[in-house]
């Protein structure tokens, strides 16, 4: 009896479980899909670009040097001083940059992170809809929020490429009265220099770039893997023939 | 190597032969070779689950070597320690392998373990005569979670510090001592520079050294009472005129041979997770411990790394700390007293009754939801399920003595099931 109804139980539970985990993945703030592609050489090479161009004033990429860079984008080493070394003096040097740590915190608040893993820590799709989702915001200091980092200290530094956002929320009166705002959509109040798509592009390239940097060796990592791989079904084939010879004498 | 020096010894000529002899006059090699290996003799039935012993090995001595490697760069100093890992995954030669083999290792090391640990379950292997040999495993296992736990602070990440502060803050829920004994462990007031230090001896020599003994202990008791096998049967109580086991085949060059296969299987596994998918999702590497401790700021959820997320999800279960700290501690204890706790009369599920195939069953289950429970942030649905399942886990080994016996077993031939390919 007892048994019969915990049977019962661990079968309703057990199917109870994958509904309850969709559910729960729900909860969290919704993400975009970056699809990104590291190896998409031409992307990363414009993604080094955006970074030196619109990231490096404030974030470094400490673990980054400049020479490994280049060869895994396949820069040469006059393109990469003359378009994207304004920080540092050597192609030895790591990506960082002359913003003083006291300066920044009395600038921002908060001293920005460095990004050298933050697609590690973050993911790129979290990135990818960050820098999709700032709108403006009068009550901020500048003058921009940004839905998946409310309150953010971090200007957006992209607006004059993206445009000016608004964000449509739909107005909702809960049960204890009170109004609760739900997002709907952004609207481009005022439009950049790029296209939406353009624009979109223009992040998911940068996005792709701090992928990359993330771990460099990404790029050799999976085509060694098949090697890898081929070698080892072969030695393992190998290794049951051997058994298989050997156990002919086991009845 | 082995049967060359045997052909040479055998052979009774050449300076093989006479080297064999010259270090068997001062050491007992060959004795050692075919009492442990040529002539130690196994039971031919084994099935896949007699893999994972001799994979655990196997990953043990990965761990060993790439551990070595890894000390050669890394600094354990919380001012370094994490630049030092960037700079063994991005500038020292090879540094990402051997760092991703360290990394998923610690990770299969527990599936391994967990997966022979299940066998013993399955087949009764820490039953009489055994309970010495699956204490010392217990002893193994206990180490390897002190293994993990020590190696996992060395990133000095920022879920590496909370984790540390998380599993240190149970032992104050001790009563009287436990202040005492966090300062003790920390050897400071928080998690600091001192506390990375002695985690980083204790990882790189005292467990490791106790963790080579242990496995040494356990293969000399496996080997006094021989191997267990999937018919639970013990092969010494039928032997042939020459006084070998009927069932048995000397485990060089049968098994050695077969394990090879295994290590093959396991390898294209073990390197299909380095080489493409290193942080296996967050589960392996987590996504929080790209950022560097912070004292401050803690990662959005704190989680243990999976291999201890069901008694994760059993501390958490309980509303009262120390309660739920002792219930924790007391689940993991609870292995120990399994050759006591089992009064069957049959080692083998393939004999045992369908009421301790129902136990087991659901205590696998509980294992597998407490550690996906144990991963994810307690909402009170969740906390609801793993209360259930902490019933079903404490279930399966405090009402052992009874349903194991009153359990109706099946008859045990005296020879193995074994059907030659």
């Amino acid at each position: 009896m007892r048994t019969d109804k915990t049977v019962l139980l661990v079968a309703a539970l057990a199917l109870a479980l994958p509904s309850v985990a969709v559910h729960a993945a729900e909860g969290g703030a919704h993400l975009d899909r970056a699809m990104n592609d590291v190896s998409n050489q031409a992307s990363l090479q414009r993604g080094a670009r955006n970074f030196v161009n619109y990231c490096l004033g404030c974030h470094s990429a400490k673990y980054v040097r400049y020479n490994r860079m280049a060869a895994d984008l396949r820069i040469d080493e006059k393109q990469l001083r003359e378009n994207l070394m304004f920080t540092g003096t050597s192609p030895h040097d790591t990506l960082r940059n002359g913003m003083n740590p006291e300066d920044a915190k009395r600038w921002f608040g908060v001293v920005p992170p460095d990004l050298s893993l933050i697609a590690r820590a973050r993911t790129p799709d979290y990135l990818y809809t960050f820098l999709r989702s700032f709108y403006a915001d009068p009550t901020k200091a500048t003058g921009m929020n940004n839905l998946a980092l409310p309150g953010t200290a971090m200007p957006h530094v992209l607006w004059e490429l993206q445009g000016t956002q608004e964000a449509v929320w739909e107005g909702e009166v809960d049960k204890q009265g009170n109004a609760q705002k739900q997002f709907k959509e952004f609207k481009l109040a005022k439009p950049g220099k790029l296209s939406p798509a353009e624009y979109d592009s223009f992040v998911r390239d940068t996005v792709n770039f701090l992928d990359y940097i993330g771990e460099p060796v990404q790029l050799e990592r999976q085509g060694l893997g098949y090697k890898v791989i081929a070698f080892l079904i072969f030695f393992t084939l190998l290794c049951y023939a051997l058994k298989k010879e050997y156990w002919k004498d086991v009845k | 190597m082995g049967s060359t020096t045997e052909t040479a010894a055998s052979g009774g000529g050449g300076r093989l032969a006479a080297l064999t002899k010259w270090i068997d006059d001062r050491f007992p090699m060959t004795i050692l070779w075919k009492s442990q290996a040529s002539e130690y003799y196994t039971s031919k039935n084994f099935n896949v689950w007699y893999y994972f012993g001799s994979l655990a090995l196997f990953v043990l001595v990965i761990q060993l070597l790439t551990g070595l490697f890894l000390t050669m760069n890394y600094k354990p100093s919380s001012a370094e320690a994490f630049n030092s890992v960037e700079y063994i995954m991005r500038d020292v030669d090879w540094g990402w392998l051997i760092r991703y083999m360290h990394s998923t290792g610690a990770s299969a090391f527990f599936i391994l373990v967990y997966l022979h640990m299940f066998r013993a379950l399955l087949y009764g292997s820490y039953q009489k005569p055994r309970e010495l040999l699956w204490i010392i495993g217990m002893l193994i296992y206990f180490a390897l979670m002190g293994e993990a736990f020590f190696g996992y602070l060395l990133p000095w990440g920022n879920m590496s510090y909370w984790g540390a502060q998380v599993i240190v803050s149970l032992f104050g829920a001790i009563p009287y001592v436990g202040d005492w004994l966090m300062e003790w462990i920390r050897g400071d007031y928080y998690i600091s520079d001192a506390t990375l230090n002695r985690f980083f001896a204790m990882h790189v020599i005292a467990i490791p050294l106790a963790l080579v003994f242990l496995v040494i202990a356990h293969l000399i008791a496996l080997h006094e009472v021989g191997s267990n096998n999937p018919d639970g049967i013990e092969i010494k109580n039928v032997k042939g005129p020459d006084g070998i086991p009927l069932d048995g085949i000397a485990f060089h060059p049968y098994y050695t041979v077969k394990d090879m296969v295994g290590v093959g299987v396991f390898l294209i596994i073990f390197c299909l997770i380095i080489f493409f998918a290193p942080t296996m999702g967050g589960y392996f590497l987590e996504h929080a411990n790209f950022e560097p401790a912070n004292a401050l700021q803690t990662p959005p959820h704190i989680a243990p790394v999976w291999y201890f997320t069901p008694y994760y999800a059993i501390l958490r279960s309980v509303p009262n700390k120390p309660l739920g700290a002792a219930m924790m501690g007391i689940a993991v204890l609870l292995f120990v007293f399994l050759p006591w706790l089992d009064r069957g009369k049959v080692k083998s599920i393939r004999y045992r009754g369908p009421i301790f195939k129902f136990f087991l069953f659901s205590f696998a289950i509980s294992f597998l939801v407490l550690g996906y429970l144990g991963t994810q942030p307690p909402t009170p649905t969740y906390t609801m399920i793993s209360r259930v399942f902490v019933v079903v886990y404490f279930a399966f080994f405090l009402l052992m003595p009874w349903y194991t016996s009153i359990d109706k077993t099946k008859p045990v031939p005296t020879r193995v099931t074994y059907h030659a390919h």
